[in-house]
């Protein structure tokens, strides 16, 4: 078969490329003070001066969303890293001995994923309270288990290889088999789960956010950018609608990644 | 019957398992809550009288059990921020509306989807097909509540369809409040949509080419014919699995989109509770959705043996 170019991972690493690198410039400079607030600016469109138009306090609508990009970078990566952690000690363990522990936990992670991400993080932030770190643990614990089932089935997968089997036979330590020889195996589908993770992480802080329950007021976040911009949505649409359309890009970009990292890995 | 039984048996497990979790999460909270309540520089006398004032003075297991018996006739204690109104009735107010929401996004995406999910399997590598999965990709990437405020910008304000915020609750006027939800639950059945034609679609070219369907094409059927009533019979099995699945996330998605659209159903209840902690009406929502989640994967289990003999005979 002829070997078709691989667009969605091209287009999909432009895509997340030109937002990472937005949110990274945006912690140290921004066209104008995000916070800065200028009166003669209320309400203003989108112009040369403030591409993306000002918000209703005259703020600068791509300022602000170029520094609070790294605030929803900043949450999802920390959550993605906390799922992945745990996820994979707990699927590599559970996986590799299988047996009873195996099984509770698979249980646990069967009636958990039963549940709307978005309830039990509300369950989550209820229990814990709101704020930025909140958000993070919440949704982290909520990650492990999509994490934990991919890790464990790849070590079900390649336990039973011959080069596990060749490592048993030359006395490798059973923790040295699973994260030397086994875990880099699973690499590429824990990318893609990563991937996908991260797009999830980003929608859910976004939604907690909206609903005031996630970061704080003044930190920047995109979620909070479209709260506080659904009631001027008749006089100034500009300060909700380019937000929103950052986290659709920023979710689409991912999306498109992992989409591709599949195609790669399925050839 | 057997198998009924036994399921039933399973549901009323995992009801009290997770009627259990729920109160005891909420009673290992940080943070005191007459404290909360009182402020810091409540007295430790006031304090202690609050505390017995709300039973939070006695063990545990013993709150438990008398909060479960009570939640079993409907009652759910009072409200913290509106002191002395039974949760219930606040509860009882805004079902409807959440289940008007949650029924008619339902519909739609079955009204919608099915033909859909069809015509894209029959015209497999045509346009309609690169187009659903284009909007499968598309809408699987809006935000809820961004699309609820689309929907709001372009429905509401630049072509006027319906007022935004013009909400009006079903016991006063019925027919004023299902055109208001149409809106809402376009913003929830869009990416629903999406999804469930995918789902669809590849059930249904993973049936095409079984041998029932050659065999019903060379007894002289028309090709609608055998899509319809021979492929999308048993296509139609994994996909009612799909349904409860999409079924819980509407519920979930409901919770946001009332937000947007300021609609004065269970979830958005639910999110001022959590911000003013009101921990009872927090429980009770908390305990009506997982309720109605365990009830609907329950129903889909029994509807799954009715639609697939070959589970009955296992």
């Amino acid at each position: 078969m002829k070997k078709k170019r691989n667009y969605s991972l091209m287009i999909g690493l432009v895509m997340s490329g030109i937002v990472l690198i937005l949110a990274v410039v945006g912690q140290f400079w921004t066209p104008y003070d995000p916070t800065g607030m200028d009166a003669a600016a209320r309400n203003a469109g989108p112009s040369l001066a403030h591409i993306f138009g000002c918000d209703n306090f005259g703020r600068d609508v791509f300022s602000r969303i170029m520094n609070g990009m790294g605030t929803t970078f900043f949450v999802a990566l920390c959550t993605v890293l906390i799922g992945a952690f745990f996820g994979t000690l707990i699927g590599a363990v559970t996986g590799y001995f299988g047996g009873w522990l195996d099984e509770i936990i698979m249980r646990i992670n069967d009636a958990l994923s039963a549940f709307p991400s978005i309830l039990l993080a509300l369950i989550f932030i209820s229990l814990l309270g709101t704020g930025k770190y909140n958000i993070i643990l919440a949704l982290g614990i909520l990650f492990i288990p999509s994490f934990a089932r991919i890790v464990r089935s790849e070590v079900i997968r390649c336990k039973e290889l011959e080069f596990v089997k060749s490592a048993q036979v030359m006395g490798a330590g059973k923790f040295r088999i699973i994260f030397v020889h086994i875990l880099p195996n699973a690499a590429v589908s824990m990318l893609t789960a990563a991937a996908v993770g991260f797009n999830n992480a980003v929608l859910a802080e976004a939604s907690m956010s909206y609903l005031g329950l996630g970061v704080q007021p003044p930190e920047p976040s995109l979620g909070l950018m479209l709260s506080d911009a659904q009631a001027y949505l008749e006089i100034a649409p500009w300060s909700a609608l380019f937000p929103g359309f950052v986290i659709v890009f920023i979710i689409l970009g991912f999306a498109l990644v992992s989409e591709g990292l599949r195609v790669r890995q399925s050839r | 019957m057997k198998y009924i039984l036994k399921k039933s048996f399973t549901l009323i497990i995992t009801l009290l398992l997770v009627s259990m979790v729920t109160f005891g999460a909420f009673s290992i909270i940080p943070g005191n809550i007459a404290i909360t309540r009182l402020g810091q520089n409540a007295t430790p006398e006031r304090i202690a009288a609050l505390e017995a004032e709300l039973g939070l003075d006695r063990p545990v297991a013993e709150r438990y059990v008398d909060w479960l018996l009570n939640a079993i006739r409907g009652d759910f204690g009072e409200s913290y921020q509106y002191s002395g109104v039974p949760v219930s009735d606040l509860l009882l107010e805004r079902l409807p509306v959440t289940a008007i929401l949650t029924a008619m996004s339902l519909i739609l995406i079955l009204v919608i989807s099915i033909p859909l999910g069809l015509l894209a399997a029959r015209k497999e590598g045509s346009v309609i097909d690169t187009a659903v999965n284009l909007l499968t990709q598309v809408t699987m990437a809006i935000p809820a509540f961004f699309l609820g405020m689309l929907i709001t910008f372009v429905f509401g304000l630049v072509l006027k369809w319906f007022q935004p915020g013009k909400f009006v609750m079903p016991q006063e006027d019925l027919a004023g409040c299902v055109i208001y939800l149409i809106f809402p639950a376009i913003a929830i059945a869009l990416p629903k949509i999406a999804m469930v034609v995918k789902f669809l679609r590849n059930s249904v070219l993973s049936e095409v080419g079984k041998d029932y369907v050659w065999t019903a094409r060379s007894k002289g059927n028309r090709e609608g014919r055998v899509l319809v009533s021979h492929v999308l019979r048993n296509a139609m099995i994994p996909v009612i699995t799909f349904i409860a699945i999409v079924v819980a996330e509407i519920i979930a998605n409901s919770i946001v989109v009332e937000q947007v659209f300021s609609v004065n159903g269970v979830g958005r209840l639910l999110v001022t509770a959590i911000s003013n902690r009101d921990y009872p009406i927090v429980q009770a929502v908390v305990m009506y959705i997982t309720a109605a989640v365990v009830l609907i994967n329950f129903i889909i289990d029994i509807l799954y043996q009715v639609v697939d003999p070959r589970v009955r005979t296992e």
